[in-house]
């Protein structure tokens, strides 16, 4: 019924999608797992109308479609239930329901709200919630809310004909064990009426509800199966099997770390919601990789280091003292230097050119009583320059104009220019082209040697099994295995697939 | 950072959009300074009279010009204070209230003490230097620790000034006649007189702070991106109170030129100040939105404010008007400025 034939999809250095088949039928649960960067966001985002595909073409029942925003998708029976919700918690259930289309209530210019709650109130009745349509959305639970967004997608049956196809994108990361259980049997008693293609990390979920599931690699579906013929072992190592280059990850120059007095000392440091009784040592010259899905609370460690989160419980160490004070300010000054994911919004500021990005965190080193010594800035921003190879024209140039690779290369230089010794690597080479990704390899190795200690949060399992000297795994907030990443005892992605998820 | 003085680049390159956005304001200020005399000449022409263009025109002229110069120092000044605050991405609406405080207490010190520069009446300079800090502290201290968004602590803050001014003076006029003082109006190098090299010596100091301090380093750097400069280290809580005491201080200033222009200290001192110096930032090419501007901006911008004020009143046409361009002016300036492809969604 519905189908994506040989399509297509590239950015700016990466090949997205690469010649992807798809097809979905009348009253079919079709799962897709893939690791992250698989290329499943983009998937999900042709199919629903966010992205245009480059090449190839979507069918609906034969004819080709072409999609330029969700909307022209919707109008053809395509509808998404977004992971992070997309319901206005300030408005009410129905008017969250009916945005966009409240039309169809509308006499005179006034809107009849008695109409508005009884459709309301039917498009609940579909998906088993008993909630006043009048309530405002903020007062429903997480599963509450995701049935409401589940309802709204089904006010298609009415508005078009033929049929719906609808999206769910990881459905379950905030649902509680009984309540993924009723979603799933709403879910079976609806594909009457729909399709559905669900899309979630846990293979078992997927294995559970799906009628046919696809497995995606790099852009590709490199396997689709059967219910009855799936197995989760083969399809973890479909998802990530693949061989790992030594050269690459420059693992020969990957020396043993100092395995006296520790950087940092984790101790059974717990934050509310977000990761319990977390215990890790960080050594001088070491890699400590988390590794974790989204949401694991991997990241939330990182900021916890830096001074962004207090803990709860626990007590964190940094090179021998314990921290009372939890500010990004008392970190900067224990040393730490933090590279976070969001190049553009956390990590270097548009507008401000090379050096002052270099020496934003810093200033009172280049300054005496608040007057700032511009020669010193920049003689110090050339040397980092020069010695990180960073592509500018000039270090006045505007940081907001360099590539990706350079701009992190700068954000790296702000921290080691300033001798920080802990650096908090969170995705470094996410958007990065391969020759980019290579140089940053090359500093983790450089950092390691100077005796900086490195926590990385890596973008791959690939990335991160081969720049690690351990690797911490991490799922829903609670510890489940250390590896040890010596060369040539690194663990295999599946023994860390198989903790992860 | 990308202030009009600090272009390194050959102009002889192309005229991107990003180029002709930047000087656009100084482009402005030439066009209207040869646009005036061309209506004069125009109407010379009309009444048969001899009219040389610019020679013969009374608007460009040095006498005129140092009554520009005059009109504008005050105004400089309270916009050289905002633009700080600008570039932080905040507002201040406060100067009105500020301004007429400050005016208001420098003359009954400067009254009370002695009520002449020679005597220690001098020590109401500072005196209002340190109310303006200090109400620009108030201020900054309402702004952050309260989280109150900026322009509505500053433009409450304004209002208590105001109020506070008026409870001082009973509404009374308070008048400052010292010669030496009015030295400021009445005392003339080429020309100009001394206010405007005053003026002058503080523009260079604002200069020096925003491209030569830490502290104006900081302020670009949380326009620019506040969660940036938090997670490196900078205490952006102390940059913004800092950010507004310094404002306090630049709107004494102001509000002591504006007391030696006309001899007179009142509550109606501050009148006008706010209109015309965010007109005057923003028309100057500062960004709303913080991190890009500077002082140079604001010069031109004040000039282009006052210029068409004169200009107006050169050729003839009603006050009533003035404000109507000025307004015009403002959405035109901010218009013209903002990269309507990047921003989806404005409150």
């Amino acid at each position: 019924m519905y189908a994506l034939n040989k399509v297509d999809k590239h950015f700016p250095g990466v090949h997205a999608l690469k010649a992807v088949d798809f097809q979905v039928g009348r009253g079919e649960i079709v799962g897709l797992v893939g690791e992250n960067g698989a290329g499943k966001s983009t998937l999900m985002k042709i199919i629903y109308g966010a992205y245009q595909p480059d090449g190839g073409s979507i069918t609906i029942d034969g004819t080709t479609m072409r999609f330029q925003n969700p909307r022209q998708a919707m109008n053809h029976g395509i509808g998404m239930v977004f992971q992070e919700q997309s319901l206005i918690t300030n408005l009410t259930v129905m008017e969250n329901i009916f945005l966009g289309y409240e039309q169809q209530f509308v006499k005179f210019g006034i809107v009849d709200w008695r109409a508005m709650a009884k459709a309301a109130r039917h498009q609940l009745t579909k998906v088993k919630l008993d909630v006043d349509p009048a309530a405002v959305t903020s007062q429903l639970s997480f599963a509450q809310r995701q049935l409401v967004e589940l309802a709204k997608v089904l006010t298609l049956e009415e508005r078009i004909d033929g049929d719906l196809v609808i999206l769910l994108d990881e459905p379950t990361s905030v649902l509680a064990k009984e309540e993924v259980e009723l979603l799933f049997q709403l879910v079976r008693d609806l594909a009457k009426r729909a399709s559905f293609i669900f899309v979630s990390h846990r293979i078992d979920e997927v294995l559970e509800l799906s009628d046919r599931i696809y497995v995606m690699k790099d852009g590709a579906v490199v396997d689709v199966v059967t219910r009855d013929e799936a197995d989760v072992d083969d399809i973890q190592h479909k998802m990530v099997g693949r061989e790992i280059d030594k050269e690459y990850y420059r693992e020969q120059k990957q020396a043993p770390y100092a395995a006296d007095a520790p950087l940092i000392r984790f101790d059974n440091v717990s934050v509310d919601n977000r990761y319990r009784d977390i215990s890790f040592d960080l050594h001088r010259g070491e890699v400590l990789c988390l590794v974790g899905t989204e949401g694991s609370g991997r990241e939330a460690i990182l900021r916890t280091i830096f001074g962004l989160e207090t803990p709860t419980s626990g007590a964190v160490t940094i090179k021998g003292e314990q921290v009372t004070r939890f500010t990004a300010m008392a970190g900067v000054a224990r040393g730490v230097g933090y590279v976070p994911r969001e190049r553009k919004v956390e990590g270097i500021v548009n507008g401000m050119n090379v050096f002052e990005n270099m020496t934003l965190s810093q200033l009172n080193k280049y300054s005496d009583l608040g007057v700032l010594r511009v020669g010193d800035e920049k003689e110090m921003a050339k040397d980092w320059v020069d010695r990180l190879a960073i592509k500018t024209p000039d270090i006045r140039k505007d940081c907001g104009g360099l590539s990706g690779g350079n701009q992190q290369k700068v954000v790296l230089a702000k921290w080691r220019s300033g001798g920080s010794d802990i650096i908090l690597l969170d995705h470094p080479t996410r958007g990065l082209d391969i020759g980019a990704k290579e140089d940053v390899y090359e500093m983790v190795r450089e950092m390691n040697d100077a005796g900086v200690g490195i926590v990385l949060v890596a973008d791959t399992l690939e990335e991160a099994i081969g720049l690690s000297h351990t690797i911490i795994v991490i799922k829903d907030g609670e510890f489940q295995k250390r590896f040890d990443g010596t060369p040539g005892a690194k663990p295999s992605l599946y023994d860390l697939v198989h903790h992860m998820i | 950072m990308t202030d009009i003085s600090a272009q390194t680049e050959a102009l002889g390159g192309l005229l991107t959009r990003d180029r002709i956005v930047r000087w656009a304001p100084v482009l402005v200020l030439v066009a209207l300074v040869l646009l005036f005399p061309f209506f004069e000449f125009l109407a010379d022409l009309v009444e048969g009279k001899e009219h040389v263009y610019l020679l013969d025109s009374r608007f460009f002229s040095i006498r005129n010009g140092a009554r520009i110069g005059i009109a504008a120092t005050p105004a400089l000044m309270v916009a050289v204070g905002a633009t700080f605050i600008i570039i932080m991405g905040s507002i201040d609406l406060s100067m009105e209230g500020t301004i007429s405080v400050c005016a208001v207490l420098f003359a009954f010190a400067f009254l009370g003490w002695g009520g002449t520069l020679a005597s220690w009446a001098w020590l109401a300079i500072p005196l209002a230097l340190v109310v303006g800090a200090l109400l620009g502290f108030v201020n900054g201290m309402i702004h952050v620790r309260l989280k109150i968004p900026s322009f509505m602590a500053s433009l409450a803050m304004g209002f208590v000034g105001t109020g506070l001014a008026l409870l001082l003076t009973g509404g009374d006029r308070l008048r400052v006649e010292d010669e030496l003082f009015r030295s400021l109006l009445t005392v003339r190098w080429l020309n100009f007189p001394i206010m405007c090299y005053v003026a002058l010596a503080f523009l260079l100091l604002a200069w020096f702070i925003q491209s030569h301090t830490a502290l104006g380093r900081n302020f670009y750097a949380v326009g620019g991106g506040e969660q940036l400069a938090q997670s490196s280290g900078l205490n952006v809580a102390r940059v913004r109170i800092m950010g507004f005491t310094l404002a306090g201080i630049f709107f004494a200033v102001g509000a002591l030129l504006a007391v030696g222009r006309i001899g007179i200290a009142e509550t109606a001192t501050g009148n006008n100040f706010m209109f015309v110096s965010i007109t005057a930032v923003v028309v100057g090419g500062t960004a709303l939105w913080g991190g890009i501007g500077g002082v140079w901006n604001t010069l031109v911008g004040v000039l282009i404010v006052n210029v068409i004020n004169n200009g107006m009143v050169v050729i003839g046409l009603p006050p009533y008007v003035q404000d109507g361009v000025l307004g015009t002016l403002v959405i035109l300036a901010v218009a013209l400025s903002t990269n309507r492809k990047s921003v989806t969604f404005v409150k």
